[in-house]
């Protein structure tokens, strides 16, 4: 297992420098390098342009040099000082920007995780116990729906249908009662309100898949040898059914934690930028607008290796949850 | 019991044998085809897109207004209703003239239907001016479908810019459409020819590919969209933009199917017809396009149509976040874009209209793709 670890390791430590390779590749595709693009809008704005502050920012950036000698110097800036450079658009070190906005994300996100685990797991038993039900069905059609909106479509319509049921849109996180009001149990109860249609949102995608894996990996379990075996030994349904088919049918959904928390932190992109929550996603978005590059390369670099710390996760635990697979990894 | 079944049966048994014959004689194809035509849901779905990919091709002749068109009297139009009866009496198609009103309370303008004008409808007729467009690019035209006599119709109303939302929803299909499908077949060359290597040649060719794929495919889809499409230049033509999304949603979702491709390839190198090719002296390019490939390609044909929804929802939202086409060119995205303040859903809620058509698309492919699901394993 330790060399398991170790192997899978050492992949992941490529597989990040290529990424970063690939993230400042993106960066400085815009034309123009940054800097001319941030001297324009100084001179746009009808301010002073310091000639002296410029050529410190060029050699700091190391912008008259080859590309591969200005990747090294960012990507040395981030892996030994964690610095991910500065927000031209926002004035300050895109660190402080993504230190201001992580805790909001990650909260939104796990909450949308815990969201989709509880709905899409007792909803997937249910349709495979009662298949072809009417329940099943309907489920089945909720998630065909639910497959076929485009997350941003279904944030309008929400936010549509709350405001004609409610008279308040819940954009943002808090009211605007409560946006600066020290916390106190009404002031959590006003987030969790605020909460509901971003997490229907951006949960609702993966809960449909979820509910479609659950639902297909149950029925297998259900047609299996042993069933048969321990209703024939006088085990009652229900207990076979709980403590050894959805024991078994759970684990590649346990295992899918790691991509579905990354799939989640993701999703909240385009659902935050609609929802005008403060999230990383909308961050990103102004940053892509107003061609900041540093800021938004940074995000889509943290990104992808959430998502390789995902898979990370997912791996070891579908090695650790079946005795099957882990076989396998050891000798592949 | 049985004996009497067996007799009774008998003549229907002999048209079995002759079906089944039929069954054994026809290509895997024809066998595919018909598992297909059996799946009720997936033919109404490929019967729906026929029809909208057919209107999008005939979008400039179908649409009143080009994408340039528009009326700045009628801003924010409500849905014309085309009426059939005038005061019990059957006029043929007409819509109503237009008269603006205020509401008395909020002063907001909103457009009425003025009942003593009467607008008959005309169809095939000469378009307004600055509607002429080109049959396919080559043959200069005016004709348009349909077109009040005098008077505006706006089937679907009109945006903030008094264009009909109608015509935009038609010229925008032409883009929603056919980027999704022109990006998987660019994922489909890039994925069969990178797998294709990966999996015949295997070896270092091998980890390397499988490494680059592994790097791909560690990008959020959607945050590298709109990295990759925030740096195209805003001052480019939409033919050109129309191209760089092409490669954009390609370049992000070829690894999957590379993926699929390359285990396909390992299973099938064992395969004895393989090994016969190998012997009989077929080169290594044949024994590529003319064995392996065929051989699978039913299972890619299947991965394929169940990629394009994502494609759809893809360019619908970069264009939606502005990232994409942006107007005067028209796609379905750029058309929500209007929707993202909430007054225009409260108080115009016809703009939601391009909505339904994302949806409808996405959910057809689905169904398509399921219904090819089933019958690429025509045998089971």
């Amino acid at each position: 297992m330790v060399k398991f670890i170790v192997r899978k390791l050492l992949i992941m430590a490529l597989t990040v420098f290529l990424i970063s390779l690939a993230v400042f590749f993106i960066i400085t595709l815009p034309p123009g390098d940054f800097l001319t693009n941030y001297i324009g809008r100084l001179l746009a704005a009808g301010e002073q342009v310091n000639p002296a502050e410029i050529e410190a920012l060029r050699a700091a950036y190391a912008l008259d040099q080859p590309f591969f000698v200005q990747f090294w110097r960012w990507f040395s800036n981030i892996i030994l000082r964690g610095d991910f450079g500065y927000s031209f658009s926002l004035s300050m070190p895109v660190t402080s920007v993504i230190k201001a906005y992580i805790v909001p994300t990650m909260a939104l996100s796990i909450v949308t995780m815990l969201f989709t685990y509880l709905v899409s797991i007792p909803v997937g038993i249910y349709s495979a116990v009662h298949q072809y039900s009417f329940g099943d069905y309907a489920f089945t059609t909720i998630c065909f729906l639910g497959q076929a909106v485009p997350n941003f479509l279904m944030a309008i319509l929400l936010m549509f249908l709350a405001f004609k049921l409610t008279g308040d849109t819940m954009l943002g996180l808090f009211s605007p009662k409560f946006q600066n009001a020290p916390w106190s149990w009404e002031r959590v109860l006003d987030l969790l309100k605020h909460c509901i249609i971003p997490v229907l949102v951006i949960g609702l995608n993966n809960t449909c898949g979820l509910i479609r894996t659950m639902r297909s990996q149950m029925l297998d379990e259900l047609n299996k040898n042993y069933v048969m075996t321990g209703r024939a030994k006088g085990m009652k349904a229900r207990a076979i059914r709980y403590k050894y088919c959805v024991r078994a049918a759970v684990n590649p959904i346990a295992s899918s934690i790691g991509w579905s928390l990354v799939s989640i932190f993701t999703g909240t992109t385009i659902t935050a930028i609609v929802l005008n929550l403060p999230s990383m996603g909308t961050v990103m978005y102004n940053a892509l607008i107003n061609q900041d590059m540093f800021l938004a390369g940074s995000w889509l670099f943290l990104m992808a290796i959430a998502t390789v710390i995902g898979t990370f996760i997912s791996d070891v635990l579908l090695a650790w949850l079946d005795p099957r697979a882990r076989k396998e990894y050891l000798k592949g | 019991m049985e004996m009497k079944d067996k007799t009774k049966k008998t003549p229907v048994r002999k048209s079995q044998e002759k079906k089944s014959d039929k069954y054994y004689y026809a290509s895997q194809w024809q066998l595919m085809g018909r598992k297909f035509r059996k799946h009720k849901l997936a033919m109404i779905s490929a019967f729906v897109l026929m029809i909208f990919y057919l209107i999008a091709i005939l979008g400039n002749f179908i649409a009143p207004q080009g994408t340039e068109q528009y009326d700045g009297k009628y801003v924010n139009c409500a849905p014309t209703p085309v009426h059939l009866f005038h005061e019990g009496k059957f006029v043929g198609p007409f819509v109503y003239g237009l008269k603006m009103e205020r509401d008395p309370v909020t002063y907001m303008a909103h457009f009425a239907e003025d009942t003593e004008k009467i607008c008959r409808l005309r169809f095939f007729t000469e378009g307004d001016e600055g509607g002429e467009y080109k049959w396919f690019g080559l043959i200069p035209s005016n004709i348009h479908l349909f077109k009040a006599e005098d008077g505006k119709v706006f089937l679907f109303g009109t945006d903030n810019m008094g264009r009909d939302l109608f015509s935009r929803v038609v010229l925008g299909a032409q883009i929603s459409l056919f980027i999704p499908v022109a990006g998987m077949l660019m994922t489909l060359v890039l994925g069969l020819a990178i797998g294709s290597l990966a999996g015949y040649f295997g070896g270092w060719v091998d980890t390397v590919i499988q490494r680059i794929i592994e790097v791909v495919r560690s990008f959020p889809q959607v945050p590298l969209w709109m990295a990759l499409s925030a740096a195209i230049p805003k001052t480019m033509k939409p033919a050109q933009v129309f191209m760089l999304m092409t490669v954009i949603l390609s370049l992000v979702s070829w690894p999957g199917l590379a993926r699929v491709v390359r285990s396909k390839f390992i299973s099938v190198k064992k395969e004895d017809f393989i090994m016969a090719a190998r012997i009989s002296g077929a080169p290594a390019d044949k024994l590529i396009t003319r064995h392996m490939i065929p051989s699978f390609l039913s299972y890619i044909i299947v991965d394929m149509t169940m990629a394009i929804p994502g494609l759809i929802i893809g360019e619908t939202t970069l264009s939606f976040l502005g990232l994409g086409l942006r107007s005067p060119a028209t796609s379905w995205g750029v058309l929500l874009q209007e929707t993202n303040k909430l007054e225009t859903i409260m108080f115009y809620n016809w703009k939601l209209i391009p909505m339904i058509f994302v949806f409808l698309s996405v959910l057809a492919f689905n169904f398509m793709g399921d219904g090819l699901r089933d019958a690429a394993d025509p045998y089971k």
